[in-house]
């Protein structure tokens, strides 16, 4: 490094990204930080670099300004890094295109994202069920269709936003299946007039759904998905007011991929690896790290901002970069009308923040969805564990993640839990009766991704071994 | 599942690159990943499980759910975080 940094910003999604124009703008050197070819997050996805002449489609004209508003900041962006580890104070650990990399500074806003809740269905191992968010990425990213006849299942709104793309490319979208029962969508409607632009977004997609005749199932949801190389047909049937299967008619419908997704859920490794405290509100995705009104952690000089703080959507996510950054130029001990700043931002998020969280809160899935995992289901799908298993060593006195985890390996295959762990604690929950905070969160411990030990290691020979001197007798 | 699912009105590519996949040669859009490549020519069981010896394929397309990992070089690489390069050689893990 050559001059020391105030602020590491760890993710350049609309979060990470206000967070870091904001802290630049404020005077402050800033390290950037992600995974990603190019800044964007899920959201303001960048087209592949193969692809040129895409369509300027709203999401990808505002992607491409804040590329270009990054690039032009003066903060320095490490891109392709795959954070692996962490430490308070902080350093950030990462291997990349040319290597390992750390970075270190006093200040660190996590701005992570949220992952997709998967509820595993039966047959939802079989190659062309996709996650919904993972659709997102083959049509914005690669432009690639899902399939030719797509079943798009799940809750909430990207259920809505994937089968409008899907339409829009010329796809066919075989049926929208969502868990909510249509009233629970217009239970929401207080909360959605707050950005009446938002609402009149998602009445386009909902148009362009029905233009194209596409069946919208409501309270409904996958019982089965059958195929043998792959999907080929989907079953699906009634949920009651709990989503939990009913015994109405299943229909059986002819498709070739299934898209599956029951909302976002905060990406809360880091922070947990931080040793931040959290708590779980399930209004916001589960489980979320504590905040101050700076959206500082309980961890001193650990910010957290966008969807990693609770799932409140994109919309808010840059609002929440820019609160936490001028928390960090006022820990800084910058003064000035900082504090004026926040108020006024603080205000803007909130009303933001009230739509994203509705929609958050209509994807979120009540406990009663567990009964959509049958008993021969696989749930883990890295170590190949079915509910069946899962139950048994329940049953047995595994009622906390890491009891199960040691129990039968649930969690511990390469994903980390990440895909599994959601649904492991929804079956504890349904089979104890306790909290989600008796049931605590999966363990957050270094290496966060998989990385290649060499890469790691670097080059060395033996005789480059370091051999501490002998110790004095 | 037959055809390519690429969609035309997606843009321009640039240039077509070629690979191959358990030794069968293959083409894909010069930049975009092994996952999509794969995926979109139909290719989408990417392994077969050990537990239940079913096929499974890439899920997640964020480098989350490590179902899309495959052979590159000899080294086991999650295919949606991989461009595809001209020449690259990828295989299903055993």
């Amino acid at each position: 490094m050559t001059a020391p940094l105030d602020l590491i910003v760890l993710g350049a999604g609309p979060a990470g990204a206000a967070a870091a124009l904001k802290a630049r703008a404020l005077g402050l050197s800033v390290a950037l930080i992600d995974e990603a070819p190019e800044p964007g997050g899920q959201v303001y996805r960048a087209p592949s670099a193969g692809l040129v002449g895409a369509p300027a489609e709203a999401d990808r004209v505002k992607g491409d300004e804040l590329r270009a508003r990054l690039k032009a900041s003066g903060a320095s962006l490490h891109l392709n890094q795959r954070v692996w580890s962490l430490t308070a104070g902080f350093s950030v650990i990462a291997i990349g295109p040319d290597g390992p990399l750390t970075l270190e500074a006093p200040n660190l806003i996590v701005a992570p994202g949220a992952v997709e809740r998967p509820i595993p269905v039966s047959g939802w191992t079989l190659p062309g069920v996709i996650g919904l968010a993972g659709a997102t990425v083959l049509l914005k990213s690669h432009g690639v269709l899902p399939g030719r006849r797509v079943v798009v299942a799940g809750s909430g709104p990207l259920l809505l936003l994937v089968a409008s793309k899907i339409v829009a490319a010329g796809g066919e979208v075989a049926a929208v299946v969502d868990a909510a029962p249509r009233a629970s969508w217009f239970g929401r409607l207080g909360a959605m007039a707050a950005r009446p632009d938002l609402m009149a977004k998602g009445g386009r997609w909902l148009l362009q759904l029905l233009k194209a005749r596409v069946p919208l199932h409501s309270g409904a949801a996958i019982r089965a998905i059958h195929g043998r190389d792959g999907v080929a047909s989907v079953e699906i049937g009634p949920v009651d007011a709990h989503w939990r299967p009913t015994p109405g008619p299943a229909r059986a419908i002819e498709a070739d991929a299934v898209c599956l997704g029951f909302g976002l859920l905060p990406s809360t490794e880091i922070t947990r690896l931080l040793g931040a405290r959290h708590r779980y509100e399930p209004e916001l995705g589960g489980w979320l790290p504590e905040v101050g009104a700076s959206l500082e952690t309980s961890v001193p000089g650990l910010f957290v901002a966008g969807d990693g703080g609770g799932v409140r959507g994109a919309d808010a996510a840059p609002l929440s970069g820019e609160l936490a950054a001028i928390g960090v130029a006022r820990r800084l001990g910058h003064s000035g009308d900082l504090e004026q700043q926040a108020i006024a931002v603080t205000a803007r998020w909130r009303r933001s923040a009230r739509f994203g969280a509705a929609m958050s809160a209509l994807a979120m899935p009540p406990p009663g969805a567990v009964a959509m995992i049958g008993a021969q289901t696989t749930v883990c799908r890295c170590e190949g564990l079915t509910r069946a298993t899962l139950d048994t060593a329940i049953a047995a006195g595994a009622w906390t993640l890491a009891d199960l985890k040691a129990a039968t390996r649930c969690g511990m295959g390469p994903c980390g839990g990440r895909v599994c762990g959601e649904a492991a604690a929804m079956l504890i929950e349904a089979a104890t009766g306790l909290s989600r905070e008796a049931i605590g969160q999966p363990s957050a411990r270094p290496p966060l991704r998989p990385v290649p030990l060499a890469a790691i290691a670097g080059d060395f020979a033996y005789d480059d071994l370091p051999i501490p001197a002998p110790a004095p007798l | 599942m037959s055809g390519d699912l690429h969609i035309g009105a997606a843009g321009v590519w640039r240039r077509k690159v070629s690979f191959s996949f358990d030794g069968e040669q293959l083409n894909a859009y010069e930049g975009e990943t092994l996952a999509a490549a794969l995926y979109a020519q139909g290719r989408r069981t990417l392994r077969i499980s050990r537990d239940d010896d079913g096929p499974r394929g890439a899920f997640c397309f964020m480098g989350i759910c490590q179902e899309c990992v495959v052979l590159i070089d000899g080294r086991q690489t999650e295919a949606c975080r991989t461009p595809v390069r001209e020449g690259l050689v990828a295989e299903r893990l055993r």
